[in-house]
């Protein structure tokens, strides 16, 4: 079978009567029975809202199209570049989705089309859809500075999608010799997972302590300042005392110009040579929103934010990364909590319901060493039309904590990493 | 685990495409709400890792914590920021959610 047709998901369906009296005409009672979600991106995003509309409403033909069979997670990828725990800690599959009544498809999605209510397949087939929930995280902006290429990746990792890249960081730091140099550029805002940059730099560092004593890192951010910042520098001086040095926009830190070949990154007025170069790219919504006219000219996808109802296409929702969803900063917490408001909206308004009021939670752990820990964390509401940050609540873990504090915060963000994911993919 | 009814509490006729929507205080659902607990308690409540289990502790018992964390009366490292984002009836609501959650 070449394609997934409607007559296929008909064949499918509990209450086919119900939804097929349904497209016809103005039924006598809507069911939600039947009705089709396809959800595309296999993350945080994607596997939490394919899961939670099977949750809310079993009777909804859930598809999700994901690529990849095994995914793996960016939470917890630093811990892997730093050595401190296996790929296979990240790796997630589809089996507990799939045993749950999610169809899986493991293509990649081309295209959306709102008008059609149709999902265009890598192989040309198509997917037909009350409702679409798009979650493609990010894609690069490519030529953002002279030489960061796609084709330099080989030789210079971004490792800001897990997987082979983040294997290869790991290589190319296994393989460096002690005394080497170590540069990172984190990207301009904004960006998926702000603290990131900062937690890979702790990581690497407490790597580098343990087998390279001799090692710096040299940190070339174009930003005036990064998230987590005096948790981090904090950090820093009590761990990696003299290993790290950071130089931001006011001190050369925007790169210019990449050179792969060289293992050189090109400032204003300097020329940085590095043993590894992990360079992250400036960012943009994952690529089917752009193709599917859902980004914006910001290249993020603005979206209802109540709904996460594309403002630009219909019966399309966009969540995680790609959405705007500013004041939540774009983390795979906010995409997970953001997928659940998403599939309750969806499950209600295919029963005819009006969706509810929702609610949003960020909780973003950060390891600055195996066994210290910092966090920040923020209580959303929806007032006004808006997602709007509760300002009493969240903020950042105390500056000047003990000992004692940052390891039970390294203990938490292991337990974190533990419970979404058995919340999402278990 | 016991069936919620909040979710959807009302059955929903639509007559000719004209719907009556229901009337819902501009309160999140104590499912939404207790949603957002889920990415670090775990499912319903069943922690996988170092944060404590919900599912089925003392309605009283969750609301106690909340509101001590709230009004940082109970030591913790990030439950007191993060409690001061829910107001009495959401705490209350939640409380009552995980309670009825088996253990």
């Amino acid at each position: 079978m070449s394609k997934f047709s409607r007559r296929t998901f008909n064949r499918m369906l509990g209450g086919g009567a119900a939804v097929a009296a349904a497209g016809l005409a103005a039924p006598a009672i809507v069911h939600a029975a039947g009705a089709k979600v396809v959800v595309i991106g296999g993350g945080f995003g994607g596997a939490t809202a394919a899961k939670y509309l099977k949750r809310f409403d079993k009777s909804i033909d859930v598809t999700l199209v994901e690529p990849s069979t095994h995914y793996m997670t960016c939470p917890f990828s630093n811990t892997v570049i730093g050595g401190l725990n296996p790929i296979s800690f990240i790796t997630k599959n589809y089996d507990a989705l799939r045993a749950m009544g999610v169809k899986v498809v493991h293509q990649l999605a081309t295209n959306v089309d709102g008008a059609k209510k149709q999902v265009t397949l890598a192989d040309g087939s198509t997917l037909a859809f009350d409702r679409c929930i798009v979650s493609p995280g990010i894609d690069f902006r490519w030529g953002y500075v002279e030489g960061a290429t796609e084709t330099i990746i080989d030789h210079v990792p971004h490792a800001w999608k897990a997987g082979p890249q983040t294997l290869l960081l790991k290589e190319q730091l296994t393989a460096m010799p002690d005394g080497g140099t170590f540069i990172i550029s984190p990207p301009p805002n904004p960006f998926r997972c702000p603290p990131g940059p900062g937690e890979r730099i702790s990581l690497v560092a407490n790597y580098f302590k343990t087998y390279k004593p001799k090692s710096k890192i040299l940190v070339l951010d174009p930003k005036k300042k990064f998230s987590k910042q005096g948790l981090f520098l904090e950090g820093w001086k009590k761990l990696y005392t003299g290993m790290i040095e950071y130089r931001n926009q006011d001190n050369d830190g925007v790169v210019r110009r990449v050179d792969a070949a060289k293992k050189m990154l090109i400032t204003d007025f300097g020329e940085y040579k590095g043993d590894v170069i992990n360079f992250i790219p400036a960012q943009k919504a994952g690529a089917i929103a752009a193709t599917s006219g859902l980004a914006d000219k910001t290249g993020w996808c603005p979206v209802d934010q109540k709904t996460f109802e594309s403002t630009l296409v219909k019966n399309v929702h966009v969540i995680g990364d790609a959405s705007i969803a500013s004041p939540m900063p774009k983390s795979g917490f906010s995409a997970s909590t953001q997928a659940k408001v998403t599939a309750a909206a969806i499950a209600a308004t295919l029963k005819g319901e009006t969706p509810g009021t929702p609610k949003f939670v960020n909780t973003c752990y950060s390891l600055v060493g195996p066994d210290y820990g910092i966090s920040v964390a923020k209580v959303y509401d929806y007032k006004d039309c808006k997602i709007v940050a509760i300002k009493e609540s969240g903020g950042l873990s105390p500056m000047g904590a003990d000992e004692d504090f940052h390891q039970q915060e390294a203990l938490y963000a292991d337990g974190w990493y533990r419970s979404i994911s058995q919340d999402i993919w278990g | 685990m016991k069936k919620r009814i909040s979710f959807s509490v009302a059955l929903m006729l639509v007559f000719s495409g004209a719907s009556i929507s229901m009337a819902k205080a501009d309160m999140a659902s104590s499912t939404v709400l207790a949603n957002t607990c889920f990415s670090c308690h775990g499912t319903e409540g069943h922690s996988a890792g170092a944060m404590p289990t919900l599912a089925g502790k003392p309605a009283k018992l969750i609301e106690i914590a909340l509101k001590a964390f709230r009004d940082g009366k109970k030591p913790s490292t990030v439950m007191q920021r993060i409690a001061k984002g829910f107001n009495e009836d959401e705490i209350k609501s939640l409380a009552e959610y995980f309670a009825t959650v088996d253990k």
